[in-house]
Formats: C-alpha cells, structure tokens, sequence
C-alpha cells in the first residue's frame, strides 16, 4: 500500500521539474512524519497528566472537552497567546535561538527512524551515527539557554544538565555500540532485520543486550532531562533550571524539544532492541503499528518513572553513569562481542 | 558479605521494580477526586464559615456588645462601638468583621454569651473591590436572617456537647 503513494504523488507533479518534484515529495513525507509527531507531543502531555493523576488517585484534567480531551489545544492556545518576555540583560540572539537550537535536532533526528519496513524519510547507512550526533546537539539549546538567560538558577540547570547528558552520552553512546556490534550495521533498518528470526520475541536485542538495553534505557531518561534526572529543571531547588525566564512560545518550545526527545528515545529503544516492526507473535503480520505499540511502552514508562522515583542527587547521577554504566557497557560489549564472534544461537547463529 | 549481596541486588533493579510496581497499583485504584462544584465534600455542623449576626425570635439583637469576641480575637477582625438605647439596654452601634484579617478560628462564636455571633457553613462568597470583604453590622443581621434556619438547627444539634 505504502509503496505505490510516492510514484503516485510523483504522477501527479509531473509538470514540474524533476528536482522540484523531489524536494516536494521530501517535504509532504517531512510533514506526514512531523504533523502525527507533534499531535503525539500534545497528546503525551495529556497522557502524563492523565497517567500521573490516576497513579496519585486522581482523575486528572477533565474539563476541557469531553474527559479533557482538547486540554493540550487548550495549553497550546494559551502559550501562542502570552508574550515571550526577553529579560533585560539576557542575550536577546542567544535568548531566542536556544529554544529553536533544542527543538531542531530533536526533530531532526526523527529522519532516519524507520517506522516500517520502507516507511523511513533517509534510509542512510550512518543512521545510528546521526542520531548519535544529533541527540548530542540538542545540549546545545540547553547550556545556550541557560547562559543567554543571564540568571543564576538558569545558569546553575545548564551545567548540571551539561555534565550530566555529556556523561550518560557516553553510556548511551557504549550502548548502542553493543547493538551496532550485535547487528553489525549503522542502518537502523537494517539492526531491525538483523532481529528478525524464527523465536520472534526472544530473538530481538532485548535478549542477548539486556544490561544494555536497560542502560540505554536509563540513559534515554537522563538524557531527556526527565525524572528521576531532572535536576537541570529540579523545580524544588532551582525554580525551573535552564528555562525559567522562558515564557510563551520559547518556553512551549523547550517543552516540545523535551517531549519529542523522549518519544525519540522511546522509538529508538523499540528499533534497537525490541525489534521495530517486527510482530511479537508468531503468524501476525509486521507493521507500523507494533513500531507505534512498542514505542507507546517505552512512553508509559518514562511517565511511570516520573510518578515513582525521587530525584537523583546531583553526586549520585554522576556516580551512576560513571563507576555503574560505563564499566557495566564496557564489559557487555567484550560479552556481545564473544557472542558474535563464536556465532551463539538462536541470536548470532551463521546464516 | 552483605555488602556485596546488596550491590549485586541493586544490579537487578529489584527496589526500583518494587517501588513501581507499588505505583502501578495506585494506578487501578478508586479515585478519590471530588469534582468540586458539582460534588462537595461533607460538611460538619460546627462548619466555621462566613459570620452571621443573629437575632431572638422577637426580632431583637442577640448582641449586648460585651466585646468578648472583640477582645478574643486573635487577629484582631473585630471593631465594635457601643451606646445605650432609650430603654436603657446596651447595644451595638457599629459591628464589624474584617474577614481579610479574620482566621476563622472560631473563637467568637465560643466567647459569645448569647449565641450572637456565629459562623455558618457558607464559605462561598468573594468580593469584588477593596472593602467587600469588611462585613458590616447590617451584612452580618443580613447573613443571619437568610442562614437562620440551618444555625438554628446546628446549634440545637450540637447542644449536648457544648
């Protein structure tokens, strides 16, 4: 079905000129990827307060719209409208890019996520590699927010957000080493197949990875400055962190980055280990709706956490990804490299 | 020996699986949200809401202007200025509650003698503009005649306990 649209589109513009087409059909396939993305942010939000209200038995918001289905229409309403306030002595260039330096990549990155089995915008061969460049940049929007914002609390969440995504990077970064190993390809379509077998569940990454996997998984959330690793926001000691004197469409712009960041995280955690859109069961078919499923769990995970831990001191994060993760990575990937090597079944038996 | 079970325990994620798996619990459980202004919660009959100035069934002012409540009042929302009437008796002649000072303690209503001033259980009233919210002698006869039938009634019902 997927497979006819594009020569279909590109049928349709034929009276245009050939480089045209392609940059219109580029463009369509951009947005098809990016509208469904930021209907997922709004409603992620929702879900989070609707998720964390019934873990704290409550109900949740529930007045806008029916069961408060238009409330994240509503919050985005409301921030278009408020003024965005530069303060005075704050870098009013710097200010304003850092919201756009934060969003971009996390967006960006969604480029060569294959949400099927040829449903992925740039089916490039460094794929892993590029998402690994372009989840680093988005730091960059948070230290540039926290200088422009010339604030002391601003300030202080910037560095402690710098350290810490720079140092579970490189957790993250061992992690998925471990799966390029395993998988023997950058192309993240091709990690997919590679996970492809006849016990479907137990073959995914999930399996030979597993310390891996929960580490990439962990990573993820402090990557995307969530709880229990929030302290670059830590509302209880330092206001907001990196955006307090963020307001309106800059500040719904930090929360969006935050927010599509972590269903990035949830995505890429499904390709990588659980399999993509691989079918769990034996008999069904694969999909972009197992992709979609698997991605919705890592989600409900990330809101799970954030409705049980407390927050992680700032020494214990630092000593957690340093002396926990990335001898545990080190380790793991000499493991996984064995594995490969002497062709273990059922995961790395020679075809 | 210890020491080296818990490092490997805390490897298994267990305490943090525990720990969700409490949450997740939570997660099924009966709600317990009041949805306010179509639900409300129970109230007591010793309720300490918006004052009321209370009359007998005459229609003459409970009040003799003792100040009591004036001079219990821990936040000092009380002003009261009195005179003799033609008949001789004591009454008030300026009896005001700044509710914006006013802690709902409830002491007023304990020090009061004659069950004059009393605090209902209405609590859902505002003001729109500074001074709204200074309760005069007159509101205050006014609260009372219109929440007269459910004072009585709370009074009557906790009487064996006062």
């Amino acid at each position: 079905m997927w497979a006819n649209v594009v020569p279909f589109i590109e049928a349709q513009l034929g009276f245009l000129p050939a480089p045209l087409v392609t940059l219109a059909v580029i463009v369509m396939k951009i947005v098809v990827i990016l509208v469904p993305l930021m209907l997922g942010v709004a409603y992620l939000t929702f879900a989070e307060r609707k998720v964390i209200g019934y873990i704290q038995v409550r109900i949740g918001p529930n007045r806008v719209g029916p069961r408060g289905w238009l409330q994240p229409i509503a919050d985005a309403i409301k921030l278009l409208c408020k003024e965005v306030v530069v303060p005075t002595g704050a870098n009013r260039f710097l200010f304003l890019l850092a919201p756009i330096l934060a969003l971009g990549p996390a967006l960006a990155a969604w480029a060569v996520v294959p949400f099927g089995a040829e449903l992925v915008l740039a089916d490039i061969n460094a794929g892993l590699l590029y998402i690994l460049a372009l989840t680093s940049l988005g730091v960059y929007g948070i230290i540039v927010a926290g200088w422009a914002s010339n604030s002391k609390y601003a300030f202080l969440g910037a560095m402690r957000s710098a350290a810490q995504i720079v140092s579970y990077e490189i957790a993250m970064g061992f992690a998925l080493v471990g799966v390029l190993v395993a998988a023997g390809s950058l192309n993240l379509g091709d990690i997919v197949e590679a996970q492809r077998g006849p016990y479907s569940v137990v073959n995914w990454f999930w399996v030979p990875l597993l310390p891996l996997f929960l580490i990439y998984f962990i990573s993820g959330v402090a990557e995307t400055n969530r709880a229990p690793f929030d302290v670059s926001e830590g509302e209880s000691e330092i206001v907001a962190g990196f955006h307090v004197e963020y307001a309106g469409m800059a500040f719904a712009l930090f929360f969006l980055a935050e927010y599509a960041n972590m269903i990035l995280v949830s995505g890429l955690a499904a390709v990588l280990f659980l399999g993509g859109w691989l079918s769990p069961l034996p008999g069904v078919p694969d999909g972009i709706h197992w992709f979609l499923a698997k991605t919705s769990l890592f989600l409900f995970l990330f809101l799970w956490f954030r409705a049980t831990f407390p927050r992680y001191r700032y020494d214990q994060i630092m000593r957690l990804g340093w002396k926990v993760f990335l001898p545990i990575t080190i380790v793991w990937i000499v493991v996984v490299s064995a594995l490969v090597v002497w062709q273990i079944p059922p995961w790395f038996a020679a075809t | 020996m210890n020491a080296v079970v818990n490092y490997f325990k805390s490897l298994t994620l267990w305490e943090l699986v525990k720990g969700m798996r409490l949450t997740g619990s939570y997660l099924f459980d009966r709600k317990i949200t009041v949805q306010y202004p179509e639900e409300k919660t129970p109230q007591s009959p010793r309720f300490r809401g918006l004052h009321a100035l209370r009359r007998y069934p005459n229609g003459e002012e409970r009040c003799i202007a003792c100040k009591l409540c004036e001079a219990v009042c821990p936040a000092l929302a009380i002003t009261i200025e009195s005179e003799a009437r033609e008949d001789g008796t004591r009454r008030t002649t300026k009896y005001e509650i700044d509710l914006t000072k006013c802690i709902f303690c409830g002491f007023c209503e304990e020090s009061c003698p004659v069950d004059s001033i009393v605090e209902t259980r209405h609590f859902e009233y505002h003001g729109e503009k500074r001074g709204d919210l200074l309760m005069t002698k007159e509101q205050l006869l006014a609260n009372a005649e219109h929440f007269e039938a459910q004072i009585a009634a709370d009074r009557a019902s906790e009487a064996r306990y006062r």
